[in-house]
């Protein structure tokens, strides 16, 4: 039963890992219809930004608390810039360009930023330091729950409740949710549709960047290619729980991770990889639209 | 208006200025900050953000210049080879020679260049095979394929298993491999069927994925990740050839099969078949509304595209004499799809020139070899926006009526 | 020249629902050997989705579709495009759908895909059978872009092609899959007088002299009466009147549901 719980709770953070990285693919996508191959390199950033800050704040001899804020606050930020200006350079030129071209831009991106950071930073794995701080209550736990599988759990959820705020009843995501109906229309009607689109990237970069510090704390390393594989299990989750859909994509995240934990905790863990991209396949034949999805592909 | 353009001046500089700063707290933490968390410092690089800044300021004048270029013009220009090209082709007296000059250049290669270099030469012909393959999916039936990798491998596979169990020798595997791999396009191709764009794109990442997992983890199967050693290179009859006779031979059996290659795919462009292709890249329910049968045409491209991949895995494996999963990763399928992005989507000559650039520039700029993988991803974005054709564009064929228009 | 009175297509109480939406609610329509029918009504109204629903496009939720061709019907309900193509049904698109990075005769060519049958093999291999079905088909299509008129463009792009090319060009593509009846998705949209005009001769000169039946959506009242032999007015999926333009002008429900302030038109 432990186990059980333990694979459960492991399958749930990691779930809210792919939820945080997830909902940007969504929201992008809800928007312009591009899959942002970039998005998973958005984490990576995110989790280099968050290390290289930690490095330097505990070299100037901070404290525990501030470090994790100032850390954190930096990835959010730099992932953030980093989302914003990779849809002005790679995407904006090609608002009107066939689908195939947006998609091999994206790509490029991908594999820039990828070789970006390899050459200007390194090629290894780079310890992580645990931001996460021990709960004293959780101890007697510590078999089944970590204390920062407790922690990413709880951050996504509050993350998830403040999106839907901001979505639901905001005035920009009001005018996300016109623009991802019907583009032209929403323009017409006076909404800065560039506007929308640089927010969603920042908004859908800056989740992602909060995930990309939480498993790298969690985990406790990171390297230039963390992202590619997590951007695309990410994405398998959204097209899962249907792709534009936000509680889609968290449903979608959560059944990934908890399918990955069971498998790799029970049968074996040398196709762990391979079920996002078997689930993806089975989805799309079965039901394109995804779990929540109603749009028709 | 000495005013308005001094004005405009300015505008331009204010611009780049902010970009520049942008770009320069932008690669801060990353370019200038580097950690080494094992012996615990920090090492300050400074002249990295003075680099960025400049290089950001002067580029965005580039940028915006191309960019406000790229507006005015209409998408019909023709490329940098283009009008070249064309006049090449169009005139026998001038094509005739090139092609001679070609062909005893192809010829004299290996016996003018050394081993190292015939080697080279060999692998970016695979690629040249590859990059026509792809083209076919990818630029001419407009299907973007991310997971040619795994047709590459299907193909060494096939040829270092069978070489392995039953001692299948390299001309036998050859056409074995190139079925293989188009019996595997079309199993990949029925799930796909209704799939276009980025979700295809994805789902042949996966399935690329899927295969690398496999070899990599069916340990009995595919001996895993040592991979499967002492595979033989093309005999030629019952000869004993030296080291260096081989690769000449490689070498040669790589030229007549790039020809063999072209030769097929100019036929099958200017057929009933290569027209349906390229119409169903340009829409597919009109197609069908013409009476194309949109499954059949869409496996025929897969199968097509794939048969390449794996007779151009038989060749990897008979070339380098070993196979495992760590040569056909997401990176290999990346690279076939810049070449055929780089070189003209659609465009044979391109693929080729794609081909040899990507392939052998690379290997002989040493010092450039590292910045090779980010260079591709610039390659990619900067095509995808500015030229969207590649190198040589893709141009219909003419065909002439003067007789009967009389 | 009179129309015989041999249906070629019979269409019964045809349904077709999107979601909860009925976009077609029981419509019934017959097409007589070498008739000039118009389908009209106003813009929403079901008239493309009928074009979809008997070129196979979409499957219809319930009725029936069929085709009478040599004294032999057939239902095709549902049949894939394509084979409806073969069977003799050819359209045109509303908003243009050429294949417009292939030059005007290649356009013309795919359309003789579904009556040509050489194989990967008989493109790779170039066997006699397969060189004269390639000259056939460019003949074939040669031939059909001079009866339209393009001929002075056969190598040009279909996307650098003026509008009205454009339009005709698609008539062409569709008129290269010889079929027996022809659908038209709003020809004249966006053509000035003149091309209209031309149009109108175009539309008239198949029926004549090739023999083609011609099913026509078309806003522009005027083409209408002029061409049609029958006109079938559809409002909210339904069919609200039908009958010869002489009728259908003076129809009350179709003054009050479409012409109302077009009768002086």
């Amino acid at each position: 039963m432990d186990y059980f719980l333990e694979l459960f709770l492991g399958g749930l953070t990691r779930g809210s890992i792919y939820a945080l990285i997830a909902l940007g693919y969504t929201m992008v996508y809800g928007i312009i219809q591009l899959i942002n191959f970039a998005h998973g390199e958005i984490y990576m950033i995110g989790a280099f930004t968050a290390l290289i800050a930690a490095s330097v704040l505990t070299f100037a001899g901070l404290n525990q608390l501030a470090i994790i804020v100032i850390a954190a606050l930096a990835a959010i930020i730099y992932s953030a810039a980093y989302g914003y200006t990779i849809e002005k350079i790679a995407y904006k030129p090609l608002r009107n360009a066939p689908r195939l071209s947006v998609l091999i831009s994206a790509i490029g991106m991908s594999l820039f930023l990828q070789n970006y950071v390899l050459l200007a930073q390194t090629s290894n794995f780079l310890p992580f330091p645990e931001l996460i701080p021990e709960f004293e209550f959780l101890k007697p736990y510590s078999h089944i729950i970590r204390p920062s599988e407790l922690f990413i759990c709880i951050t996504t959820a509050v993350i998830m409740l403040l999106l839907t705020f901001l979505i639901k009843f905001t005035k920009i995501g009001k005018a996300m949710r016109a623009a991802a109906q019907d583009k032209t229309m929403a323009m017409l009607l006076g909404i800065d549709v560039n506007l929308v689109i640089s927010v969603t990237f920042i908004v859908g970069s800056a989740t992602a960047a909060i995930g990309g510090v939480l498993i790298a704390s969690h985990i406790g390393q990171i390297n230039f290619y963390m992202g590619f594989i997590a951007g695309i299990k990410a994405f398998v989750a959204a097209v899962l729980g249907g792709i534009g859909s936000i509680p889609g994509a968290v449903l979608g995240s959560l059944i990934l991770g908890w399918t990955e934990s069971f498998f790799t905790g029970y049968i074996s863990s040398d196709y762990e990889d391979a079920f996002a991209f078997l689930f993806l396949v089975l989805i799309l034949i079965f039901r394109p639209s995804g779990i929540l999805g109603k749009k028709e592909y | 208006m000495t005013t308005d353009i001094s004005a405009s001046k300015i505008d331009g500089i204010k611009k780049s200025v902010y970009t520049a700063l942008w770009f320069m707290f932008l690669t801060f933490p990353i370019m200038v900050i580097k950690v080494n968390t094992i012996d615990n410092i920090i090492i300050w690089r400074w002249e990295n953000m003075f680099f960025i800044g400049a290089g950001s300021f002067i580029l965005s004048f580039i940028w915006r210049y191309m960019i406000s270029k790229n507006e005015m013009k209409s998408e019909d220009s023709t490329g940098i080879l283009q009008t070249f090209s064309e006049k090449i082709t169009s005139e026998k007296k001038i094509y005739i020679p090139i092609i001679i000059a070609a062909a005893v250049f192809v010829i004299a290669f290996p016996f003018i260049f050394s081993m190292y270099n015939t080697n080279i030469m060999i692998t970016a012909l695979i690629y040249v095979m590859l990059g026509l393959g792809l083209n076919i999916v990818v630029g001419i039936s407009g299907h973007l394929f991310l997971g040619y990798a795994a047709f590459y491998a299907a193909g060494a596979y096939t040829y270092a298993l069978l070489n392995h169990h039953f001692d299948i020798s390299f001309w036998f595997a050859l056409p074995i491999g190139a079925a293989i791999g188009a019996v595997i396009g079309i199993l990949l191709g029925f799930p796909v069927l209704r799939l276009k764009g980025d979700y295809l794109a994805i789902v042949t990442l996966g399935f690329g994925e899927i295969v690398r997992l496999i070899l990599e983890n069916w340990n009995d199967f595919s001996f895993g990740p040592s991979g499967i050693a002492n595979i033989p290179r093309p005999p030629l009859f019952n000869l004993k050839l030296s080291l260096s006779e081989a690769i000449v031979y490689l070498y040669f059996i790589m030229v007549v099969l790039c020809i063999f290659t072209v030769f097929i795919i100019r036929r099958l462009e200017d057929s009933r078949i290569g027209r349906a292709l390229v119409a169903l890249r340009e829409d597919e329910t009109a197609c069908q509304a013409m009476g194309i049968d949109k499954t059949k045409i869409k496996l025929t491209a897969f199968a097509l595209g794939t048969t390449w991949a794996g007779m151009g895995g038989v060749l990897f494996a008979a070339k380098t004499t070993f196979v495992n999963p760590s040569s056909f990763t997401i990176w290999e399928s990346i690279m076939v799809l810049c070449i055929v992005v780089l070189g003209g989507m659609g465009s044979i000559v391109g693929v080729i020139i794609g081909a040899m650039i990507l392939i052998l520039l690379p290997e002989y700029l040493r010092a450039f070899s590292e910045y090779r993988m980010i260079i591709f991803g610039i390659v990619l974005v900067l095509m995808m926006i500015f030229r969207p054709g590649g190198i040589v564009t893709s141009v219909r064929k003419n065909y002439k009526f003067e007789l009967e228009s009389k | 020249m009179k129309p015989s009175k041999e249906k070629i297509l019979e269409v019964k109480k045809l349904t077709m629902d999107f979601g909860g939406l009925r976009a077609i609610d029981s419509f019934d329509l017959d097409i007589c050997d070498k008739e000039i029918v118009a389908l009209i009504g106003p813009n929403g109204a079901g008239k493309t989705t009928f074009f979809n629903c008997i070129t196979g496009i979409y499957k219809p939720a319930s009725g029936d579709i069929v085709i009478n061709k040599n004294g032999k019907k057939e239902r095709i309900n549902g049949v894939r495009p394509n084979l409806i193509t073969e069977k003799g049904f050819a359209r045109t698109f509303q908003n243009i759908r050429l294949f417009g990075n292939m030059t005007v005769l290649e356009n013309v060519m795919i359309g003789r895909h579904c009556r040509s049958k050489s194989s990967v093999a008989g493109a790779i291999l170039r066997n006699k059978a397969s060189i004269q079905e390639e000259k056939d088909i460019v003949n074939f299509s040669y031939n059909i872009l001079k009866k339209i008129g393009l001929q002075n463009s056969v190598n040009e792009l279909a996307n650098n092609l003026p509008y009205g090319d454009q339009r005709r060009l698609e008539i062409a593509r569709a008129l290269a899959t010889e079929p027996f009846l022809l659908l038209l998705d709003e020809p004249a949209a966006g053509m000035n007088p003149n091309e209209t005009a031309e149009l109108a001769d175009l539309i008239k000169r198949i029926r004549d002299e090739e023999g083609i039946s011609i099913l026509l959506i078309e806003h522009d009242m005027k083409l209408v009466m002029k061409l049609s032999e029958l006109i079938f007015v559809v409002d909210y999926g339904k069919k609200i009147a039908q009958g010869t333009p002489e009728e259908i002008k003076v129809n009350p429900n179709v003054i009050k549901a479409y012409l109302g302030e077009e009768t002086n038109a």
